[in-house]
Formats: C-alpha cells, sequence, structure tokens
C-alpha cells in the first residue's frame, strides 16, 4: 500500500492485536485509501464486480448443495429438484444463472474503461495483466458452469468447445480424450467439470487479491490519466467512493432484479430445457452472449487449426496490449483520433457477437444479395464476421502502436483536479501533452 | 471506519461535515445502511431456508403400515422419514409390568397408557432413536424388561421409558393413527 | 445522475447482443395469445389450468409423459387444485384422489413380490410408455417430447404450444410431399425445399410433424361448464403446460414485486447519502 498507515489504535485491545496480527489497521488503510478525487461513474465496475463474484460464490456453493454431477441425475437434480421442491431454490439457480451475464456485463464495461482512460499504461502493467487472467479464469468457470445443469446446449457447447483442442496436429486428439476422460463428454467430464467450476472461483478470488494489490501500489489511474501529484487530489476511499460504489450497485442490482424475476430464461437458450442427448444436436449450436465474438473469429476462418488460434489470439492481444501502445498520453479524452479508432473497435466486436449468434450463410442486409466472394456472398456474416475480426486485430497490432507515434493530442491538464473557483473559470489548462514521468 | 469521515483526509477537501446540516445528513446515511442491512437479512432468509428439507423430502414423511405381519412378542423395525421405527406388538406380561412401574420414580414420568392409543395397548411404537445420542437400542436387554442402548448404557422399560442411563427423555413417540385394528398410518 | 443513467443504458445495449438468433429454417411466428400468465404481474388462472389438466389427462397423456411433476404439485400454491384450506399439497383430497387412479410398481417389503400400489401424492405422473424405444415404435418412429419443461423448451412457450394444437394446419399447399405419418405444420421450424415441386422462392414455411392434429371440438368436457371449442381447449392446455414447466411464476413475480420496491427505494437513499457526503468536495 503506498503511503504510511494513518492508523491509530484506539483501545488497549486494538494495540494488543496491532502488535500481533493488524487486521483493522489494513482494513483502515484500505478504506482510508488515497483515492483520485475525479474518479466518474466508469470506476464503479471495480466494486460492481467484486460484489457480483460474491454472489457466485455465495450461490453456487448453496446450489452445490442440492446438485447431482453425475449424468443421469444432473439434469433432474436442476429442474426437478433446484427449481420445483427446494425452498427458494428457483431463486438461488436465478441468481446464479443470471448472476454469470451480470458478472460478464460488468467485467466487459471494466475492461472498456480500463482501455478507454489508458489504465494498462505504465506503470500498471501487472495490474492489467491479472485483470487479463481474472477474465480469462472468468471463461472458463463460466463455460465449465454452463455444461452442469447438462441440457442439450450444456451437452453440445462442451463437446463443440472441447473440440477445439482437438485442432492442434499430435497432441489435440490425447489432449481432448485427457480432458474428457472417455471417447467423449459423458460422466466423467461432467464430474470433472463440477469440480473445477468449484475450484476456478478462488483461484479468481485470490487473483482479484493480487489485482487490488497490484492497484494500490500505483494507485488508481483516473480519467485524466495525470498522475496523483499532491494530497490534495485525493479523497479518502471510505466515505466518498464506498457510498458512490454503493449507489452504483443498487443501480446494478435493480437489472439484475428484472433478468432474475422477471425474465428468468431471456439470456439462456430454450434447448437448455431439453436434457443432453449425445445423438441429436440442437439446430443452432450457440455459446452464451459473453462468448459471441471469439466464437464468430473461429468461425470466420476457413481452417480448423488457425481458426482456434485466432480465437486464442484475440484473448492473448490483449495481454500485450501494455506493450502495443505507444502513446504518451494515457486518457483517450486528449487522443481525439484513438477515440474514433476505439470507437470503430467496439462496433467491430459488437457486430462480431451479432455475428456469432446468426447461420454463417445468414444476410447482413435481408434480401440484398451481393457478390460472391471466394466462398460466400459479401453480404453474408461470414464476411462481416471476417472483415470485423481483421479490424479486432489490426486495432491492437497496428493502429494502437502507430497512432502512438503519430497522432496529434489534446492538451493535457497539469493536475487531474482543478478546484473550481470562480477566477480561474477561464484560465488555461496547462498544455503538457507529455505524460508526467514518474517522480 | 466511521471515525475516518471526522478525520481530515487532506489540506483542501473539506471532509467534516458543516456544523449547520449534520444531523439530517447523518440521519440520511444511517437510513442507507439500515436499509443494506436490511436487505441483506431478508437475503439471508433464502439461503438459510434453503437447508430445510425440500418438498419432494416432505412428500415422503408419511407411511402406511400393515400390522398382521407382527406376531405376538415380536417387533419390528421400519424406515419413517428415514429415521427406525419400532413397532412392538406387546404381551400382556409386559403391559403388565409397565403398568406397574407407572408411579415409580422416572426422570421423563409417564404412564403406559400415555404411550399408547386406547384400545391398542399391545401395540407400542416409538421413534427407535435413544434420546441421548441417537443410537438405535436393542431389545431384551437391561433390568426393565425393554430395551438397553449398546452405545451408552440407557435402559429403557417396556413402554420405552427411560429408567436408567445417561437419555434425558422416554423414547419419542411420532405422529400416528390407527387406519383400522391391523392397519396404522404414521406421520 | 444522468451519466449513471448513461452507463445503465450502455449495459442494456450490451444485453441486446443477447437477442434472438437466426434462423435458416422458416415457420411462422406463433399466434400472439394473451395469457392471464404475462408480465410482471401475471398469475396462473386457476379454472383455466383445472381445464388444461384435463386436457392433458383425457388427450396428451396417452402418448407424452410429464417426468418431473408430482401428484403433490397440482395442489401446490398456484397450481390447479391449490386450495389454501390445505397449505400441505400432499392433504389436498383432490390431489389423492388424482394420484389413487394410478398404480405403481413397488416391492412387496415381506415377501419382495413385484407389486402394484396405487399411487400417492409424492409419485409422479407416470410415463405412458416404457421406454423411449417403446414411445418411438408406437408414434411412427417419432418421440413425443416430455412435457414437465415443454413451454420452457420451445421458443414461444405457451404461443408454440397453442399454436401446434389448435391444429391449424390448412391443408398442406398444392405441389407440397407430405411423407405419410407426417403432417404439414407452419408453426414448425423446418426446411421443406426437397418437398417442394413448384417454384423454389415459394416454398411454404414450416415442416412436418409427426403429431396428428390431438384436438377437435368437445374432445374433451369440461366440469366447469365451459365450452370445449378447439380454441378453449387449445389455450386450456397451453396454460396448463406453460404452469407445468414453470410452476414457480407467481411466487417469483411476489418476490419480484417486493425486490424492486426494496431497490428503488434502496437507490434513491443511497443517491442521497451520496450528494451528501460529496456536498462539499470538488470533483
Amino acid at each position: 500500500m503506498s503511503g504510511p498507515s494513518t492508523y491509530e489504535p484506539k483501545s488497549a485491545i486494538e494495540r494488543w492485536l496491532d502488535t500481533r496480527l493488524p487486521v483493522i489497521r489494513f482494513s483502515a488503510d484500505l478504506m482510508a485509501y488515497p483515492t483520485p478525487r475525479n474518479l466518474n461513474y466508469w470506476y464503479t465496475f471495480g466494486g460492481i464486480l467484486s460484489f457480483c463474484l460474491a454472489v457466485q460464490i455465495v450461490t453456487g456453493i448453496v446450489l452445490a448443495m442440492h446438485y447431482d454431477p453425475s449424468g443421469a441425475g444432473a439434469f433432474v437434480s436442476v429442474e426437478q429438484h433446484i427449481m420445483r421442491d427446494v425452498n427458494y431454490g428457483w431463486l438461488i439457480r436465478g441468481l446464479h444463472a443470471n448472476g454469470a451475464s451480470m458478472f460478464f456485463v460488468a467485467v466487459y464495461l471494466h475492461i472498456l474503461r480500463g482501455i478507454y482512460y489508458g489504465s494498462f499504461k505504465a506503470p500498471r502493467e501487472v495490474l492489467w495483466l491479472l485483470g487479463c487472467v481474472i477474465y480469462v479464469l472468468m471463461m472458463a468457470t463460466a463455460f465449465m458452469g454452463y455444461v452442469l445443469p447438462w441440457g442439450q446446449m450444456s451437452f453440445w457447447g462442451a463437446k463443440v468447445i472441447t473440440n477445439l483442442l482437438g485442432a492442434f496436429p499430435l497432441i489435440g486428439k490425447p489432449i481432448t480424450t485427457l480432458l474428457w476422460g472417455g471417447y467423449s463428454v459423458d460422466d466423467p467430464t461432467l464430474n470433472r467439470f463440477f469440480s473445477l467450476h468449484y475450484l476456478l472461483p478462488f483461484v479468481i478470488a485470490a487473483v482479484v487479491a493480487l489485482h487490488v494489490w497490484a492497484l494500490h501500489v500505483p494507485g488508481n489511474n483516473n480519467p485524466t490519466g495525470v498522475n496523483v501529484q499532491s494530497k490534495s487530489d485525493t479523497l479518502s476511499f471510505h466515505p466518498y467512493y464506498t457510498v458512490k460504489d454503493g449507489f452504483a450497485i443498487s443501480l446494478f442490482l435493480i437489472l439484475f432484479a428484472i433478468f432474475v424475476f422477471y425474465l428468468p430464461d431471456a439470456l439462456g437458450k430454450v434447448d437448455n430445457a431439453v436434457p443432453a442427448n449425445p445423438l441429436v444436436t440442437p439446430a443452432h449450436i450457440v455459446p452464451e452472449w459473453y462468448l459471441l465474438p471469439f466464437y464468430a473469429i473461429l468461425r470466420a476462418i476457413p481452417d480448423k487449426l488457425m481458426g482456434v488460434l485466432a480465437l486464442a489470439g484475440s484473448i492473448g492481444v490483449l495481454f500485450a496490449l501494455p506493450w502495443l501502445d505507444t502513446s504518451k498520453v494515457r486518457s483517450m479524452r486528449y487522443r481525439p483520433a484513438a477515440r474514433v479508432y476505439f470507437l470503430i473497435w467496439i462496433v467491430a466486436t459488437g457486430a462480431l457477437g451479432w455475428c456469432g449468434s446468426q447461420e454463417p450463410v445468414g444476410q447482413v442486409i435481408p434480401g440484398l444479395t451481393g457478390p460472391m466472394l471466394i466462398d460466400y456472398d459479401l453480404n453474408s456474416v461470414t464476411w462481416l464476421s471476417r472483415i470485423s475480426a481483421l479490424y479486432y486485430f489490426a486495432y491492437f497490432l497496428v493502429i494502437t502502436p502507430l497512432l502512438g507515434l503519430r497522432e496529434t493530442t489534446l492538451p493535457v491538464p497539469d493536475s487531474l483536479y482543478t478546484p473550481v473557483l470562480p477566477h480561474d473559470a477561464g484560465a488555461p489548462v496547462g498544455a503538457s501533452p507529455v505524460l508526467a514521468t514518474e517522480g | 471506519m466511521a471515525d475516518s469521515l471526522a478525520q481530515p483526509v487532506s489540506d483542501t477537501a473539506p471532509a467534516a461535515p458543516d456544523a449547520a446540516a449534520p444531523s439530517r445528513r447523518d440521519f440520511i446515511n444511517i437510513v442507507a445502511v439500515s436499509a443494506a442491512v436490511g436487505g441483506a437479512a431478508a437475503v439471508a432468509w433464502p439461503l438459510i431456508d434453503q437447508l430445510n428439507p425440500a418438498a419432494d423430502t416432505l412428500a415422503l414423511a408419511s407411511l402406511e403400515y400393515d400390522l398382521s405381519k407382527v406376531a405376538l412378542g415380536q417387533e419390528v423395525t421400519i424406515a419413517w422419514r428415514k429415521q427406525p421405527v419400532f413397532i412392538r406388538h406387546r404381551t400382556p406380561k409386559e403391559i403388565a409390568a409397565a403398568k406397574a412401574d407407572d408411579h415409580a420414580p422416572m426422570k421423563d414420568p409417564a404412564t403406559d397408557a400415555s404411550r399408547v392409543k386406547p384400545g391398542h395397548e399391545e401395540w407400542l411404537i416409538v421413534l427407535a432413536s435413544c434420546t441421548h445420542l441417537g443410537c438405535v437400542p436393542t431389545f431384551a436387554q437391561g433390568e426393565y424388561g425393554g430395551w438397553l442402548c449398546p452405545c451408552h448404557g440407557s435402559v429403557y422399560d417396556t413402554a420405552a421409558r427411560i429408567r436408567k442411563g445417561p437419555a434425558p427423555k422416554n423414547l419419542y413417540l411420532p405422529d400416528y393413527t390407527f387406519l383400522g385394528d391391523t392397519r396404522v398410518k404414521i406421520g | 445522475m444522468a451519466r449513471a443513467a448513461r452507463i445503465l443504458a450502455v449495459t442494456m445495449g450490451l444485453l441486446c447482443l443477447a437477442g434472438p438468433t437466426f434462423a435458416a429454417t422458416t415457420e411462422v411466428p406463433p399466434k400472439d395469445i394473451h395469457w392471464s400468465f404475462d408480465g410482471p404481474f401475471g398469475s396462473y388462472d386457476q379454472e383455466q389450468l383445472q381445464r388444461g389438466y384435463k386436457v392433458y389427462r383425457e388427450v396428451c397423456s396417452s402418448c407424452h409423459s410429464m417426468n418431473m411433476v408430482a401428484f403433490r404439485n397440482l395442489g401446490d400454491p398456484g397450481g390447479p387444485f391449490w386450495n389454501p384450506k390445505y397449505p400441505n399439497p400432499n392433504d389436498n383430497p383432490v390431489v389423492k384422489t388424482i394420484a389413487k387412479d394410478y398404480q405403481f410398481p413397488d416391492v412387496d417389503s415381506e415377501t419382495g413380490d413385484a407389486i402394484k400400489r396405487p399411487g400417492t401424492s409424492a409419485d409422479y405422473f407416470p410415463a405412458p410408455f416404457a421406454n423411449p424405444a417403446a414411445a418411438r415404435a408406437s408414434n411412427g418412429g417419432a418421440l413425443p417430447p416430455d412435457m414437465s419443461l415443454l413451454a420452457k423448451a420451445r421458443e414461444g412457450g405457451a404461443d408454440y404450444i397453442y399454436s401446434i394444437v389448435t391444429g391449424d394446419r390448412a391443408e398442406a399447399p398444392h405441389g407440397l410431399n407430405v411423407p405419410a405419418g407426417r403432417y404439414y405444420d407452419p408453426y414448425i421450424a423446418g426446411d421443406l425445399g426437397s418437398f417442394w415441386k413448384g417454384d423454389p422462392a415459394k416454398t411454404p414455411p414450416g415442416g412436418f410433424i409427426a403429431m396428428p392434429p390431438p384436438l377437435v371440438e368437445g374432445r374433451v368436457t369440461f366440469d366447469d361448464g365451459t365450452k370445449a371449442t378447439l380454441n378453449q381447449e387449445s389455450k386450456d392446455v397451453a396454460a396448463f403446460l406453460q404452469w407445468a414447466a414453470d410452476p414457480k411464476l407467481e411466487e417469483r413475480n411476489r418476490a419480484g414485486l417486493g425486490v424492486m420496491i426494496f431497490l428503488l427505494l434502496f437507490a434513491g437513499v443511497l443517491y442521497a447519502s451520496y450528494r451528501g457526503v460529496w456536498r462539499d468536495v470538488g470533483h
């Protein structure tokens, strides 16, 4: 933690404990942590995400008390026992299943905020890398959790995703067999997925602790990207940001509750209300919404191995972002050109998500038949995926490195916080385009 | 934690609320914290209640049994709600022994009549879990002609009343009704 | 607050990605029926569920199983035979009577012989066929789906079931080769291209179904005197199947109302608290 501790034990008991296990000092310093005073609502998703993780772990532990991880029993234990017979089982399962989607909504907004304000740049690279690790662990956990109800989508999702690994020459087949514990997705697969699905959230919690530690060493970034220079730039985390995060969580809970109580199945697929059947594939295999962009990238490439590599690369490239971005200015608030390219990237990723939910031969503009290009109509979902995927990668690998060297940035203020006083209302803010270097 | 409210955290930030409105502001903060605590408590109930027996478990709570299968002087142990239940067809001698002791000093005094249904004194139906720590007692052992618990030596008489040993209570009686002379419904 | 609203809007936008999927197959969207259980305040119409149960019992159950529904469920709050006099559905006399009509295999605890005993409230609706293979053999190779989750397992839910069972299967379009034992239905997802002799651009929507039109006017006699028109029977059985798939709907809507009211007040109080804490701080 940065800065000396301001905690002073008040009672004899506190003094006694403080010299033995300073947990009160630790919590007090966390609460008094100096936080930039200009953080906006986009910065509340960290708190929201901690809340989501807690909800998933608590509801998950409860569901595990009633769940039966066997091919014959899994579907019945979820759809009959938990949903109909366990007291409040429908509520706890609704919270857990929709909570996964809510978790991803929050993590995507958290990641977008990090990219926009340059929160991954020095000295916060480790913070960013740990965040990427959490995201990958989240995807693995969510995928394995989706398998557990053992419906048609669970089964075929598991089969398709594990088969991805079969793309690698030589090692592919042994690895999938190892993963399945059989010749196909079966009881052993379900059992190990259940075990790992229970384990991974605690791994995530541990990495979250490291993530917060890595946050508290350099301190928070802020919307200006300008470093904290004096104590007057900061506020104590409590009560200023506890109450702000609390308010944001309450708004988030309203959205969460709308899904849990009024649209409990809206984010799922109807096929998952059919028990797993290894002999019949549902007509449309589609992953959960939060994995759709990657699924579209996978399908855009007409070669199994290359598709899998592109899929892995689309996530892997996030890890390299701190070293791909050459800009000396952190926040896109002062990088108008970067802002445009970033917006296009969001649109392209959204388009990929949409493509992932569609049939590859589907038309982008309904009713329009375009020219045939190589293998698909130019107006097909496949080509839209390809163009979007190309931009997705170009944004990270070409635009971000080059733009930082060539762009014209707006003047960056000297300080992240200029007190609003009547006499300097018209005064020019500082005009240094160069990021203040760490002292 | 609330102390940090009062401590100035920086030179310029006016952390301490001004003297004019503290009570109103404190009030809204108290309301906010109470609402959060109240909400958490409301969420805790489903998380606790889910531990209670589920509807499919409760549905199996009653059982009918044909007593004609139990000969005089015999007893059967059947499973009701996953616990053992003794159904004992008592001999007149056992009944007489139990009645004779109705006013003997006991830990958990009860008359023999209160242990059976009127008109069906020959049928003693009790939960077969020792009231000490739950073991199943064995019949025809111990000095009262009834049951002896093998775990810690509690002795029950022919009305399954505790007479000696660490158990605090007589063997419990389940809810049951006679549907006929030879048919009983437990639960 | 405005900024928070903007973020909320972006969040909602992100969720819109999770929209319905596009299908290469074609079908007519199911008829949009007004149900008593629609919307955040919806609840089941108990008389409708009782009528729907009768249609299920007398028509559907001869081919379709309903494995996840127990007799006691009929007497649960929100269920067709819920009676506040019997908070424990296992005591409900209607439930007991229905259960007794069925015979269940059991083992005599004394002799070990296989016996049949009458059903109890704890038993589940028995399947009409011993196993899926037997079900297929009796139904022209097609497996009648289990009905416990049918309304949740089909896009459109009760609307879809209503549309299918109304048997609104206007004579198969002229030029369509309907295979033996199959029926044309515009609401079924399918691709009829290879069965269509006419202009490929005018291939009729829909697909084939192995179930003959199950209901006709007067197929059942409703105990409450409601006229058993085809439309009435179809609606009632669709509502019953919706209940079978989502028996906790009423409990969920009721809880949801309380939770929403609490959360709105809670957010308001937190906002006031936030404004109070931040009032004198420039940011």
